[in-house]
């Protein structure tokens, strides 16, 4: 059954052949295969992996979504898939701007419903064939996308209990202290500002 | 309400009955935690399922995104807080994937021997809190007595009874003393009588079955579809289990079966747990041999990304600033991004993160199996009595720290 690393070169070169007008890229890295393929085309290469007798992806174990806020194509929506019949996995990436669809896969993969609910509440990306596109881990009524690199850790709006309304109350987030985040870059290795007392040794 | 749901046609004096909604939860006892489904109702058959999450959402992933390596550690105890050591293990085994870090052997068996405790604790409180949902109250009590006597292992090894951050990337945080190692091998020749004595009170108890048996059927294509993992497959015939499909730390060197279902019901899955439990404990018992021949034998992998040793700091100026950067800076991990799963009690836990150099990461999916079974709650209970809903749910076996994350 120890067929994970072996094939993989193999598995690569076949689904690259197979669908060489939707894959952008394969890279095998540390016995990991993934794949680069184009937005419109997820649907139908979770299909094609489900139902090629080669790979028989027939089990979504994972999707979400990376944000690269500096990138134009901001958001990386990542595919895991396993196959439990032939024990190997593979990883599908797809590269997606801001307010663009990709299709949805729930109808390959029925358990892609969630997955897909997640990673647009986390992200906003929007799918597309999706038959019920809510929030799902966030509070109802919720604002913004809270994985997003250019989301506060700290959030927007903070909840309490109010005992005059007797009800419960959202208000803007009011902070006791600074959010901390250090930096621990070495000084020695090159910092982008000027470290306190530095500007006192050039005559500043 | 019952005016409310039942009209009369005035054209045909037909009693017209409409679908009733119910909310199951947040607030119920055996929602096993912050779960609300709403559901529909045709009478007491359940016509659709909707979970609704997240009350339990903590932002682990976007917190983790702000903290260095180390630093986001307990959070992973903080998930599936039944069996924290095997959370931590995938984050572990994703770490040491990416800097390319070899661990010592002795802290590899060590990792198993907790891993499996962990396992028993978790099939523990499942299987007996499953039962008191579908009546039973004693199982609860004597299982519960079992755990107490795992968590003080926990302690004596970690210093906490639950959230333990024993696992570090590298190893394990310390030695395991030798009479703890004796007693948990004492331990492994006592526990299979209280097996016997919780499958005395339910195996063959005729409520047990007559709530368990032919409930929640899935077949093997269907857990596929669904996502499922672990015991939920196992449940339905197919031998899947990552300890043995792609194996890790020593599990290869050990002899242990992978317990089988049939019918995929809520009582194969019962009966597996139940199994998993013996085996876990030949587990432990072959890897504490094993750990014979390790003793004494360093468990940290010392290098960048693990301390120095306390007496070396003593002597050594370089092990100190070492000390000093590790626990305030952190370690940085190479770029590039890895998909790291274990078997945990309840299924395929896996971590998918992406480091870019620095000594945080960029980001971190976790992955936790209770998510994909919880969504098949809506196929799993269609057709069912209300009263099954409870016994579907148990033998899901959900914890809300990892699926609301």
């Amino acid at each position: 059954m120890d067929a994970v690393d072996t094939d993989l070169e193999d598995l690569r070169d076949l689904v690259v052949s197979r669908r060489s007008e939707d894959v952008l890229g394969a890279t095998i890295v540390r016995d990991e295969l993934t794949i680069t393929i184009a937005a419109p085309a997820a649907a139908s290469f979770a299909q094609y992996l489900k139902a090629d007798p080669n790979c028989r992806f027939t089990t979504l174990v994972d999707i979400t979504a990376v944000d690269y806020p500096e990138r134009e194509q901001r958001f990386d929506v990542v595919y895991h898939f396993l196959s439990m019949p032939l024990n190997q996995r593979i990883r599908v990436k797809a590269a997606v701007r801001e307010g663009e669809f990709i299709p949805s896969i729930t109808g390959s993969h029925p358990s892609a419903d969630w997955y897909e609910r997640e990673v647009f509440d986390m992200y906003g990306v929007l799918v597309s064939g999706h038959a019920d596109l809510r929030r799902i881990l966030t509070d109802y009524g919720f604002r913004g996308h809270p994985l997003r690199k250019d989301f506060p850790t700290t959030g927007y709006v903070e909840m309490r209990y109010d005992e005059g309304l007797k009800r419960v109350i959202y208000e803007p987030v009011k902070l006791t202290q600074e959010y901390r985040m250090f930096d621990f870059m070495s000084p020695w290795e090159g910092t982008d500002y000027v470290i306190p007392g530095d500007d006192k040794a050039k005559g500043r | 309400m019952a005016e409310d749901n039942i009209q009369i046609d005035p054209l045909t004096g037909e009693h017209r009955i409409r679908n009733f909604n119910i909310n199951f939860g947040p607030q119920h006892p055996a929602a096993h935690g912050v779960l609300r489904l709403v559901l529909e109702l045709d009478g007491e058959i359940v016509e659709r399922c909707d979970p609704h999450i997240g009350l339990l959402h903590r932002g682990t992933e976007k917190l983790m995104e702000s903290r260095t390596y180390l630093q986001n550690l307990p959070y992973f105890d903080r998930l599936d807080y039944v069996s924290p050591m095997n959370q931590e293990h995938a984050w572990c085994l994703a770490i040491e994937r990416l800097t390319g870090t070899e661990i010592p052997r002795r802290a590899s068996i060590i990792r198993v021997v907790f891993c499996e405790i962990g396992r028993i604790l978790n099939h523990l409180l499942n299987v007996t809190t499953q039962a008191m949902d579908v009546g039973a109250l004693t199982p609860p009590l004597w299982g519960f007595e079992e755990r107490e006597k795992l968590m003080i292992f926990y302690e004596r090894a970690s210093g906490a009874r639950l959230h333990a951050a024993y696992f570090r990337p590298g190893g394990v945080h310390q030695d395991l003393p030798q009479d703890l190692v004796d007693d948990i091998m004492a331990w492994c020749r006592e526990f299979p009588k209280v097996l016997d004595d919780i499958d005395g009170l339910l195996t063959e108890n005729r409520i047990f079955k007559q709530r368990n048996v032919d409930i929640g059927v899935v077949t093997a294509e269907d857990c596929q579809a669904l996502g499922f993992s672990g015991v939920m497959v196992r449940g339905s015939g197919m031998a899947w289990d990552l300890r043995r499909a792609q194996p890790y730390e020593v599990y290869s060197e050990l002899d242990f079966k992978i317990p089988v279902g049939t019918a995929g019901d809520c009582f194969d899955r019962y009966l597996i747990r139940m199994l998993e439990m013996r085996e876990s404990v030949k587990i432990i018992e072959q890897s504490i041999r094993l750990m014979e021949a390790t003793r004494g034998e360093d468990v940290l992998a010392r290098g960048k990304i693990t301390p120095p040793k306390r007496a070396e700091m003593k002597t050594s100026m370089e092990a100190l600033i070492h000390h000093f950067k590790l626990y305030t800076e952190g370690f940085h991990v190479p770029e590039g991004e890895v998909y790291a799963a274990v078997e945990a009690p309840k299924g395929e836990f896996g971590v998918y993160l992406v480091a870019d150099g620095t000594h945080r990461p960029y980001k971190a999916k976790l992955r936790a199996p209770g998510f994909a079974h919880l969504q098949a709650m809506d196929f799993m209970c269609k057709g069912h009595m209300l009263a099954d809903v409870g016994a579907i749910l148990g033998s899901l076996d959900i914890v809300f720290g990892e699926v609301d994350r």
